[in-house]
């Protein structure tokens, strides 16, 4: 369901080439102590909070550590969409594609930003600047269309306004 | 906060009164909605009170308070001022001025900021016709008080149903009195929720879970949004009786983590009721244990489906599995385990407190006490609704909703979502409630409405919702997983204009193996959009498939959009919100017109015109 379509296991190399630092995730491990499998979830949570999103190194190392199987940890990090393997960019922007923002068409919204960034829904830009994702529903209809970068809300917004409100974000 | 633990039902009365008694101490409250409103900049607004009440030296007799959701989202952000109950919305910081010595110090109502009906302005909160077509008892605190303070609740008798059921009933007796009250889920499927608990409380095993499924999905959904972030209170102490009647000792709540804020307030209002004796051991000296501990999904749809969340929870993959066992037989971790919505829980509290007879008084036959839905789409008043069972969708959309904006005709109201399904204009009269919604093809699913006027493509919203099933299918049963795929190739290319009247049948045939083969809820009424418009919208897609029009004008390959010359005023808006520059003239009289190489047919022109000169070819 996570519409990344990389090799778990080679996902963390695609970006970044340094070694990737494991202590914080070893701490995140050693507070949640004893680790089962009915924590993988939040375990993977707070990971991609530290991290900004799930290294392969990383992860790895917390298996060893916990004795979880890879196997296991690696289906459900990508099983959910909320889960990545790969960096993401400064600045989130979410387009909803919500019925409501549907009706009032909202696709017109996500094809301007996909214009304007050149890049795919869940796709991040090269200079890690910006990362575009359509969500199901932000459940602000009374907006529509409405998108969000980061935590501020756009509602209302029309194709020509999208570069006006991207340059905002360095 | 430094409350310390209430060891029974008097404490609580006494922490209640004393609550009650601080808040008198004010003579007038400012309610600032500080949950969908944040995104109209709510908290600017709120802080500009505070900063400007203070210095109007207005402080210690007028509070200003964070409240949750009052409803009439279209207004944000919206403010309401006790004791009067003026209703503002729009508001500014720059209004907060005229506020204070206008209606705080002068008594009166500022009538630009209030909502015009008929041209004359409506003051106060329960006047509106917004208002007062509906029954707001589940959300009647929602608005009221401040989330995030446990005293707001309990000075308004939150918790004192909990301390009836835990000190004055036996579980069996709450269980009765839910099922004498009729109450049914309020997640979609409308299963009796004392039914329910019943057979969980029966069911030999050990340790029992209760779960509250707060992993709201659907897309145009935001009723337990709205109850999580604005009374959390209400939905836990609906938790702690739900437990006591099932016999758990171990709750979760189950949220989206997609909204922040009611992770926020759920967070902060679990550790108030820890910290009060409401959770933990021995709640209110009643010798019965119970906590609720708080997780956040990840991201998948389908793990609103009972089965599938356990599963994301016990932190495996969140796929559905068969049923029987149901989960009230084996659920979390093998053990019965009792999953009810968040509305559900939110309505239990008022079941106990005024009795089955009284809760069971408002409704239809077969579905009891109302239903909140979230109002989106192409409708004036979009928010958040509450009406008894058994309302028209005429009362809904028109009275409560103010009808449709720019004044086009109605086409249909979508129901319940992806599983739900488009409900046409002869069904306005339609009581609705659990049965009569499911007799005609749709479901009321968890309660979202998304009103769709003459300029919305049927075979577009179908196509659109099969989109999102398909992408939220977890793809463990293949009728779900292929049948879908194969479903949103045929629309898309019936959207595409390579669509054959054979299609039709076939998209028919296919939704009916689905529904008959998938294994879960998911698969199950994946078809739904689509049957109900085929069911009542054949026209439009005999359109689509042989005359190769898209008559509402969304579809891009079957639309052209043509300037009328003759209707338009040469005013320019068309020019300037194009987003591909097709469009020439429209200044000095020269009428615009539309470059057809360079249009990408995206209509943002036909929204913006005033004079509705752009149409269709």
């Amino acid at each position: 369901m996570a519409n990344e379509l990389v090799d778990p296991t080679q996902a963390g190399d695609m970006l970044t080439a340094e070694a990737v630092d494991v202590a914080p995730a070893m701490a995140i491990v050693e507070q949640m102590s004893p680790v089962t499998s009915g924590h993988i979830i939040p375990l993977l949570q707070q990971i991609q909070d530290a991290y900004g999103y799930l290294p392969r190194d990383v992860v790895l190392a917390v298996c060893e550590r916990t004795g979880l199987p890879a196997s296991r940890v690696f289906g459900v990090a990508t099983f959910y969409a909320q889960f990545h393997l790969t960096p993401r960019g400064r600045h989130m922007v979410r387009c909803c594609r919500g019925t409501a923002c549907h009706v009032k068409r909202g696709t017109n919204v996500s094809e301007a930003i996909e214009r304007a960034l050149g890049v795919g829904d869940g796709q991040t830009t090269d200079d890690l600047r910006f990362t575009f994702e359509t969500v199901a529903c932000l459940g602000t209809c009374f907006l529509a269309p409405v998108i969000m970068v980061n935590d501020d809300y756009y509602g209302e917004v029309v194709p020509s306004k999208i570069s006006e409100i991207l340059d905002q974000y360095e | 906060m430094g409350q310390s633990r209430l060891s029974g039902p008097t404490d609580l009365e006494r922490f209640g009164a004393d609550a009650q008694a601080a808040e008198k101490q004010y003579r007038a409250r400012v309610l600032v909605c500080m949950t969908g409103c944040r995104s109209k900049g709510a908290a600017e607004l709120a802080a500009a009170f505070r900063e400007q009440i203070a210095a109007a030296g207005l402080a210690s007799e007028v509070a200003v308070v964070d409240v949750g959701c009052h409803g009439q989202c279209a207004l944000a952000p919206v403010v309401v001022v006790e004791p009067a109950d003026f209703l503002y919305g729009g508001v500014k910081p720059e209004d907060v001025e005229e506020i204070i010595q206008t209606t705080l110090v002068g008594g009166k109502p500022i009538e630009r900021l209030c909502q015009k009906v008929d041209g004359q302005p409506s003051t106060v909160f329960s006047d509106a016709p917004f208002y007062a077509g509906q029954a707001r008892d589940v959300l009647a605190q929602c608005g009221r008080v401040d989330p995030q303070r446990i005293e707001d609740a309990v000075a308004r008798g939150t918790y004192a149903a909990a301390a009836k059921a835990l000190t004055e009933m036996t579980a069996e007796k709450v269980i009765e009195e839910v099922r004498e009250a009729g109450l049914r889920g309020r997640g979609g499927a409308g299963f009796p929720t004392g039914v329910k608990w019943g057979l969980c409380r029966d069911t030999d095993g050990g340790d029992k879970y209760l779960i509250c499924n707060a992993d709201e999905g659907d897309p145009g959904a935001f009723m337990d949004r709205a109850l999580l972030e604005g009374v959390p209170h209400q939905v836990i102490e609906g938790m702690i009786i739900a437990a006591f009647a099932i016999g758990a000792a171990k709750g979760f709540i189950y949220v989206r983590a997609e909204y922040p804020i009611a992770v926020e307030h759920m967070t902060l209002a679990l550790n108030q009721a820890r910290q009060c004796g409401l959770l933990g051991s021995d709640i209110l000296g009643s010798g019965f244990d119970f906590d609720i501990e708080l997780r956040e999904g990840a991201g998948a749809f389908v793990c609103g489906e009972e089965s599938a969340l356990i599963a994301s929870l016990e932190g495996h993959r969140g796929m559905p599995r068969p049923r029987p066992p149901f989960p009230v037989q084996s659920g979390y971790m093998g053990k019965p385990t009792t999953i009810n919505n968040v509305e559900t829980l939110a309505n239990v509290p008022g079941i106990i407190a005024a009795g089955a007879g009284a809760y069971a008084a408002v409704g239809t036959d077969g579905s009891k006490g109302t239903k909140v839905f979230a109002l989106a789409g192409k409708v004036r008043n979009t928010g958040l609704v509450e009406v008894p069972m058994g309302a028209t969708l005429q009362e809904i959309v028109f009275d409560v909703g103010g009808g449709i904006g720019g004044d086009r005709e109605f086409k249909a109201v979508q129901m319940g979502g992806p599983s739900g399904g488009c409900v046409p204009g002869e069904f306005l009269d339609l009581p609705l409630d659990y049965d009569s919604v499911k007799d005609i093809g749709a479901i009321m699913g968890s309660g979202g409405l998304v009103v769709m006027d003459e300029r919305t493509c049927m075979v577009d919203v179908a196509r659109f919702f099969l989109e999102f099933t398909q992408s939220e299918s977890c793809g463990k049963c293949v009728p779900c997983r292929v049948g879908t795929r194969h479903m949103l190739d045929m629309l898309q290319r019936i959207c595409d204009g390579e669509g054959q009247a054979e299609d039709l049948d076939e998209l028919d045939s296919l939704a009916a193996e689905i529904k008959a083969g998938a294994l879960c809820g998911l698969g199950q009424t994946a078809p739904n959009p689509v049957l109900t418009t085929l069911r009542y919208f054949r026209a439009e897609y005999d359109a689509h498939v042989t005359d190769h029009k898209c008559p509402a004008g969304v579809c891009k390959k079957l639309t052209t959009f043509v300037v009328e010359t003759e209707t338009c005023k040469a005013c320019g808006r068309c020019v300037k919100v194009c987003p591909s520059g097709a469009i020439t003239g429209g200044a000095k009289k020269v009428p615009a017109e539309i470059d057809q190489n360079k249009c990408i047919t995206c209509g943002i022109c036909r929204e913006t015109c005033p004079f509705d000169a752009v149409a269709t070819a």
